[in-house]
């Protein structure tokens, strides 16, 4: 840098022309720090921080699933509507299912908390098993559904409602696959930092899915069966 | 007979020799320079025994600052195929006037601009600025790479992955006919039944996967990575619009994945999301599609304004003037661009207070852009300004940008829009907005940043070259076509009747070969520049007399990019250690915590690749196994915990003593 361009720049400071900025002491006097010779780990909270905004994208996905649903949920084409179809002391036991695996997986995160491998595995093998009981229920739900000729290509409303729930339970199969894997890696590395941020993020995606759920449940099956 | 037809089918799905365009002279010729091209190259890699170094070093990187050349890369290669459509639609449409049909068949001509206009968004633009942000950024806010290095490199494999299956289009099967934004129901199954939509969705869904993670990875990046005592005030600019820029691809592209992933389902299982009949409702894409579509405008142009933001202030020698101002223009840009996607089809007709809403909020997005239009002009005033290679694409870009600003206002007045609409005066706007603004910010950044990625300055009498044949190339297409939009010439028409317009569209195919001229200057400034690197040298690192972090590091800095991380204490954190007697650190190293490098990402991306295809060619088997190899190899990543390692002290050392070196040497 010139001494010119230092001079001028000194000037136009002077002259106000950005004198907000102007706090920091003037040259000459001592040189502050200018870097730290501390090694910094990596930023912690990085992780979760962008498992967040992950799911935060992953709810935008559901926005839109929710919105096609709004302006095509009434689109039966003189099929059968959601009235007809519905059943809601299935739907009742299923959103029991996941709301309870939501709850376990709380005590496999207090467990983990304490440390105490067997507890956490065992609490999350329940969660599991939950996940699992659900998406039966709405396996058997869609394959009913099917079989009365209410498929996903009978009319608009049945492809945005497939395609919404269906979305939810493809989402709780990886929930399931990737609980799974953790639970192998857990029993094999233990609870270890690495393994802790996962269950982490495992458990921030299992609690969405049933933030989801409860959308579903009131969205698509309360309202659909009052009309 | 019949059952040796069903097994070809089982096996190569609707894959058959046919899908060969051997009878396409024009492909067949582009193919054979493609397959001579890639031979050479590949027979050159080989040759030279160069594979391991680029596996290596390169493919397997996690290093933020290489997977931003290659996302650079990237972008000036497509960039070459998107040009080539656009000039043969310029030169077809000069030709076809009157009794001659020109030389491209209407649905070759379908292709070619639905084949320009996804390619330059989607993998010109956005590897381009995706690029930028990646080099950038980090360097820019202190950090030593981005929040999740790994995650990075996938990002780059999958953008590279969904190019190569809309390359792949061009010699395999067809590309879509209808429109880059695909629009429903022509997009439908019913009216697009080849593989053309579907080799569209499958790119875009796979680079739109890297485009999303790389979104949440910088927006991470610039949240928990930057360097102590810079307060998000303290940003430099270009890292405040990559975090709006980045805030936008997160809440954009999920919108975009589920709106393409409906569409494919009604291609694939038959559903009835956005067709015509049982109860499908088309508008409904128009609407999602535009509500991904318009802040995928401010994504590519917000980078931009920083890029010109950083060089308007390092070339003027002072403080960017309105500092403040700038930061919440474009927060503000970034808040209306959600709000303004129905201006895109106003004749919908969903009327006049829906209109009037979107009209407004459209204009209001100029008074932003209004003041920070102001801000470049009141920093350049009594500034000492240098006319060099990197300032002079910003003297361009404001004229420029401003007139397609105003033609942009003007098509946000509901009624001036239902003239205009869907004609060549629009087109003629966009590209006014995005050349001018979105290119040009983008070649300033590659004079501008160029020396600190390869530490040698361009060649600057070919950038002057290449930037006045962009510049009146733009001038010479873009004006006739104004003028024919405003005569009412719609786009995305392969033959005129009307003799009249001929001198318009000559002008504008004469037009088209000077910018070919600016970018085939560009290409030949990289390699001048390359045989004159001792002349073009700088040792100094801060070649520019820059203001902002990375300019402190050497060019090309360290994998580490700092051997201390830096404490900022000012805005223009660099400009301020220089003026307040930073002394550079020569002793004390310690080693530094750096992430390994690892080939899941291009094994990952790959797979998904070869997903696309076989779902495109209807291949299930293919399909299956695919997928089923892509959870394997994502578990049996996650199996790896032995994931970074330490850049010993002695490194540290050498590295920064070949530092002092250059600087001696440079002094």
């Amino acid at each position: 840098m010139s001494c010119g361009s230092k001079i001028r720049e000194r000037r136009n400071s002077r002259q106000g022309l950005d004198r907000m900025h102007e706090m920091t002491a003037p040259p000459g006097a001592t040189a502050p720090v200018f870097f730290e010779q501390e090694q910094h780990a990596q930023a912690e909270g990085g992780t979760l921080i962008g498992f967040w905004l992950y799911l935060m994208s992953d709810c935008l996905l559901f926005a839109v699933l929710f919105a096609c649903y709004g302006v095509l949920g009434r689109n039966y084409a003189a099929g059968p509507s959601g009235a007809d179809l519905f059943d809601l002391k299935l739907v009742a036991v299923n959103t029991a299912l996941l709301l309870l695996s939501s709850i376990t997986y709380g005590f496999a995160m207090l467990e983990m908390s304490k440390d105490r491998l067997r507890m956490t595995l065992g609490w999350l093998a329940i969660t599991g098993l939950f996940g699992a009981g659900f998406l039966a229920i709405e396996l058997y739900e869609f394959s009913d559904f099917i079989h009365e000729g209410a498929t996903p290509q009978r009319s608009a409303f049945l492809s945005s409602f497939f395609t919404l729930v269906g979305t939810h339970g493809l989402h709780v199969t990886f929930g399931i696959v990737w609980l799974v894997t953790l639970m192998v890696q857990v029993r094999q590395f233990g609870l270890i930092a690495d393994n802790q941020r996962r269950l982490m993020c495992l458990s921030m995606f299992w609690h969405f899915l049933d933030v989801v759920w409860i959308g579903v449940f009131t969205f698509v099956y309360l309202m659909g069966a009052m009309r | 007979m019949f059952a040796h037809f069903d097994i070809k089918q089982l096996i190569f799905g609707r894959l058959s020799l046919e899908a060969i365009p051997y009878h396409e002279p024009i492909l067949v010729a582009t193919f054979a320079v493609v397959a001579l091209a890639g031979i050479a190259l590949l027979g050159a890699v080989t040759w030279f025994g160069k594979w391991d170094y680029l596996w290596r070093e390169w493919f397997t990187t996690i290093d933020h600052k290489r997977i931003g050349i290659m996302y650079v890369i990237l972008a000036i290669v497509m960039l070459l195929r998107g040009f080539a459509d656009a000039l043969m639609m310029l030169v077809q449409k000069a030709l076809s006037v009157g009794a001659s049909e020109g030389y491209l068949p209407p649905h070759h001509y379908d292709q070619i601009f639905t084949a320009h206009g996804t390619i330059m968004i989607f993998f010109m633009a956005m590897p381009f600025v995706t690029g930028m942000m990646n080099y950038i950024m980090p360097l820019q806010i202190g950090a030593r790479d981005v929040a999740f290095p790994f995650l990075n490199n996938f990002s780059f494999w999958m953008t590279v992955g969904g190019a190569t299956l809309t390359m792949l289009s061009l010699f395999v099967g067809e590309f879509s006919r209808a429109t880059w934004l695909a629009y429903a129901p022509l997009s439908g199954a019913a009216y697009s039944p080849g593989v053309g939509v579907d080799y569209y969705i499958w790119g875009l869904q796979v680079a739109g996967v890297g485009t999303t993670l790389s979104g949440i990875n910088l927006i991470a990046t610039v949240i928990k990575m930057r360097a102590p005592g810079m307060t998000l005030m303290k940003m430099p600019v270009f890292c405040w619009t990559t975090l709006a820029s980045n805030a936008l691809i997160v809440t954009i592209f999920p919108v975009l994945t589920a709106t393409l992933a409906l569409l494919a389902l009604d291609r694939y299982v038959g559903t009835h999301f956005f067709t015509n009949d049982f109860g499908g409702n088309s508008m409904l894409y128009m609407n999602l599609i535009w509500i991904w579509g318009h802040p995928e405008v401010y994504v590519l142009v917000l980078p931009a304004f920083g890029i010109y933001s950083e060089v308007v202030s390092t070339f003027c020698s002072k403080r960017l003037f309105g500092y403040t101002s700038m930061v919440y223009a474009t927060a503000v840009i970034a808040l209306v661009s959600w709000l303004v996607w129905l201006h895109h089809f106003f004749t919908m007709g969903a009327g006049p207070n829906v209109n009037s809403f979107f009209g407004i909020a459209s204009m209001i997005i100029a008074i932003p852009t209004g003041a920070k239009v102001f801000n470049w002009l009141f920093t350049m005033y009594r500034g000492r300004i240098r006319f060099e290679g990197p300032f002079i694409w910003v003297m361009g870009f404001i004229p420029t940008f401003v007139i397609g600003g105003l033609t942009g206002v003007l098509l946000a007045v509901p009624p001036a829009d239902f003239v205009v609409h869907n004609s060549l005066f629009l087109v003629a706007h966009f590209h006014n907005v995005i050349i001018g603004g979105v290119v040009f910010g983008l070649l300033a950044g590659v004079q501008y940043w160029f020396p600190k990625a390869f530490g040698y300055k361009l060649d600057p009498f070919w950038g002057k070259v290449s930037f006045w044949c962009w510049l009146s190339g733009f001038w010479t297409v873009f004006l006739p076509l104004y003028v024919l939009g405003l005569m009412g010439v719609t786009r995305r028409t392969q033959h005129f009747d009307d003799p009249s317009v001929q001198p318009y569209l000559t002008i504008a195919a004469i037009g088209v070969c000077v910018i070919m001229v600016g970018i085939l200057t560009f290409v030949l400034q990289l390699i001048v520049s390359y045989f004159r690197r001792e002349q073009l040298r700088d040792f100094t690192g801060d070649p520019w007399g820059g203001r902002t972090l990375e300019w402190s590091t050497s060019s090309p800095p360290p994998p580490y990019n700092f051997a201390f991380t830096p404490v900022v204490h000012d805005l223009d954190a660099w400009w301020d250690m220089k003026r307040r007697g930073y002394e550079r650190p020569l002793g004390g190293f310690r080693p530094i915590h750096m992430p390994k490098n690892t080939g899941a990402g291009v094994v990952l991306a790959g797979l998904s690749t070869v997903l696309g295809f076989a779902l495109i060619w209807y291949i299930w088997w293919l399909a299956a196994l695919s997928f089923a190899g892509l959870i394997a190899a994502a578990i049996t990543h996650t199996f790896n915990y032995n994931r970074d390692f330490y850049i010993s002290a002695e490194d540290v050392v050498r590295l920064e003593n070949q530092r002092t070196a250059q600087l001696a040497a440079g002094a």
